[in-house]
């Protein structure tokens, strides 16, 4: 399944990037200043002559073997500036997916089980604003309100000033601050991580609080449920272990999907808060028309995603003895 | 539920219909007999839909919100004057005053940049993303469901193939790959709207595929094939009207995830560009001012972007409990 997907995606992005424009500049260092000599000797090795079949097979042979031409946004080939900027992106969408997954299944827990109480209701208000507001805008009242005007949140980006001259050798800050011992530059990260986290789970949030409110307002109205509570046991443990465990299978899938969502979602989110990774890079690419910038995320995000959907898979798995795998 | 009661009322409502009667094939006394009985369930239906609609608060809110929005959006001259001769889409510039100006009875919404009018660029962007969003989800919805349509009644090897394309599309997260398509054709606001259009049809694709695989199978579609109906009728006739209402929820809610989009990629610099009375737009020009605290050039288009999205998301969630036979009992 994932091979196929994948070369699908190739093809896609090959004619996307086809569209764009010239192919010689996707692999041009500068392409001002390139002479006559270094333009053939780029279509010769990419066969730039040839039918777009043949140019496509070139491309991709050089796609498997980690040459994915190179970006005009940052100098240097893609795959460095990728495997630079993905830490930030990563740690980031990693935080909100743990926000919008806790807060999702336990609000949306307590929602089904008051079901038309204040706090129902109140959910469900919350939960169609997350899943109407326009990401960008909550991130620009959120960053104007936090510190423009209240100053409680840092300035955007990663960390402080101050803390540049501490060794990284992950690149995700927590986990550096972690192996530096050093408790300020981890409050630090965790400050700068508060609105851009906010902002981008915000939407995740409301969707998995939907369906986890669904779902569990279908089991709790189901036959084992009833058998469970008749044999006298507490509530808490009839909510927990018999119907939780079967409303999050819905759930898992609905995680995977919007998974997606915050990927495209990382894009406005970095852009607003100067956050230094993938999707504040590939905004400027798509803007100056960095074609193998473009490209390069293209192929990167779907490939993450495809992975996401893949986990959710396996962990539905485990969740659902009914499903079995292969 | 009384088939004699059904008979009765049929001769009268049939006719509230007329587009319905011209269908029929062949004009004969008895295919019109047919077709009446056949429309009268329907249109007890249809009253029924709009009952369950009505008894529902939220639904009633987003249909009361979307009538004010199509109103301004199909008459936004009578809110607020455009200069004759000038592209109504473009703000109103006044070069006298180069400072963002508040609220105020001459300008409702306050001012930004040169005077540009913010009343003005809410109202007339209504109809900028009340046509955008038609445009897209409606040519989606035709493409993906007509491709829907011939993969799921016809199987094999097209059906797999198409499958296998949707996934594809489906595999990058939308706004990543619109984002692509439109840097590729150009920033402006028509290669956004491509853009959207390319990637937007493989979720009907999909949704109808799946319906058509279990309608299929229902005992009405061999009854007319036994009939001798054609392959289009069937398809058309029976499997489309049996497999449509999810569709009908999902374009509903996704007008509103089509004009995030666009305003999204508006605000990041690829769709409509600087001075047009587009929402994604205006809050990114105004974005600089706001952290200033000049706060109306944000605050209103975006929350004209929450109110627009916010209605077709309670339309859908209406429509999704009317039309889900669970839910009707």
């Amino acid at each position: 399944m994932l091979i196929p997907v994948l070369i699908g995606v190739s093809v896609l992005t090959f004619m996307i990037m086809r569209a764009a424009g010239d192919p010689v500049t996707a692999y041009l260092q500068n392409p001002e200043k390139a002479t006559e000599q270094q333009i053939q000797a780029i279509i010769k090795k990419y066969h730039l002559d040839e039918p777009n079949y043949i140019q496509y097979w070139y491309w991709l042979d050089g796609i498997v073997h980690g040459d994915w031409g190179i970006s005009q946004q940052s100098k240097e080939p893609v795959t460095e500036t990728l495997a630079k900027k993905f830490p930030a992106t990563f740690e980031l969408a990693l935080v909100a997916t743990a926000l919008a997954v806790s807060i999702g299944i336990s609000v949306g827990t307590r929602a089904a089980v008051r079901v038309n109480s204040a706090f129902d209701q109140g959910t469900r208000v919350v939960s169609l604003i997350g899943v109407s507001i326009p990401v960008f805008w909550l991130g620009v009242l959120l960053l104007a309100l936090f510190y423009y005007q209240l100053n409680w949140a840092p300035e955007p980006g990663r960390i402080d000033k101050e803390f540049d001259i501490v060794p990284k050798y992950t690149n995700f800050m927590l986990i550096d601050s972690a192996l530096n011992l050093n408790f300020d530059m981890f409050v630090n990260a965790i400050a700068h991580l508060v609105l851009p986290a906010i902002t981008l789970c915000f939407a995740s949030t409301a969707i998995i609080i939907r369906i986890m409110r669904s779902s569990m307002l279908e089991v709790l109205g189901a036959e084992y449920v009833r058998t469970a509570r008749s044999k006298g046991l507490p509530e808490n443990v009839v909510t927990r272990k018999h119907a939780r465990r079967n409303a999050l299978i819905p759930t898992t899938t609905v995680v995977g999907l919007s998974f997606g969502g915050l990927l495209g979602g990382a894009i406005l989110t970095e852009t607003i808060f100067l956050w230094p990774g993938l999707g504040q890079w590939s905004a400027g690419a798509a803007l100056n028309l960095d074609t193998a910038g473009i490209m390069g995320f293209t192929m990167l995000t779907a490939f993450i995603y495809v992975l996401a959907n893949l986990t959710v898979d396996l962990i539905y798995a485990r969740l659902d003895p009914r499903v079995r795998l292969g | 539920m009384n088939p004699l009661k059904e008979e009765k009322s049929a001769p009268k409502k049939a006719p509230a219909t007329p587009g319905k009667g011209r269908e029929a094939p062949t004009t004969s006394g008895r295919l019109l007999g047919e077709v009446r009985r056949a429309l009268a369930p329907r249109i007890r239906e249809l009253k029924f839909d709009f009952h369950l609609m009505s008894r529902s608060l939220t639904s009633l809110a987003g249909l009361f919100l979307l009538a004010v929005l199509i109103a301004v959006a199909a008459f936004p001259w009578l809110l607020t004057e455009p200069a004759p001769g000038r592209d109504p889409y473009l703000l109103p510039f006044d070069r006298n005053t180069p400072d963002p100006l508040p609220p105020s009875a001459d300008h409702l919404f306050g001012t930004g940049k040169y005077g540009a009018d913010i009343f003005y660029g809410v109202v007339w962007g209504s109809r900028i993303s009340m046509s955008f969003a038609i445009q897209v989800v409606g040519l989606s919805v035709i493409f993906g469901t007509i491709l829907g349509l011939i993969s799921g009644y016809k199987g094999g090897l097209i059906d797999e193939v198409m499958m296998r394309v949707t996934d594809v599309f489906l595999s990058i997260p939308s706004l990543v790959l619109v984002m692509a398509i439109a840097a590729a054709l150009g920033k402006n606001l028509e290669s956004t709207k491509l853009a959207l259009m390319a990637v937007w049809w493989s979720g009907y694709t999909r949704i109808i595929r799946g319906q058509v695989l279990s309608v299929r199978e229902n005992t009405y579609i061999d009854a007319a094939r036994a009939s001798g109906s054609g392959e289009l009728k069937i398809m058309f006739r029976h499997a489309l009207p049996n497999s449509w209402p999810p569709v009908l929820v999902a374009a509903t809610m996704d007008m509103g995830s089509v004009v995030l989009t666009m305003a999204a990629l508006s605000f990041l610099g690829l769709g409509a560009q600087s001075g047009y009375s587009e929402w994604g737009k205006m809050v990114y020009d105004g974005q600089q001012y706001f952290y200033r605290g000049d706060w109306w050039m944000v605050v209103f288009p975006g929350m004209a972007i929450l109110v627009f999205v916010m209605a077709f998301n309670l339309l859908g969630d209406g429509l999704r409990d009317v039309l889900d036979p669970k839910m009707r009992r």
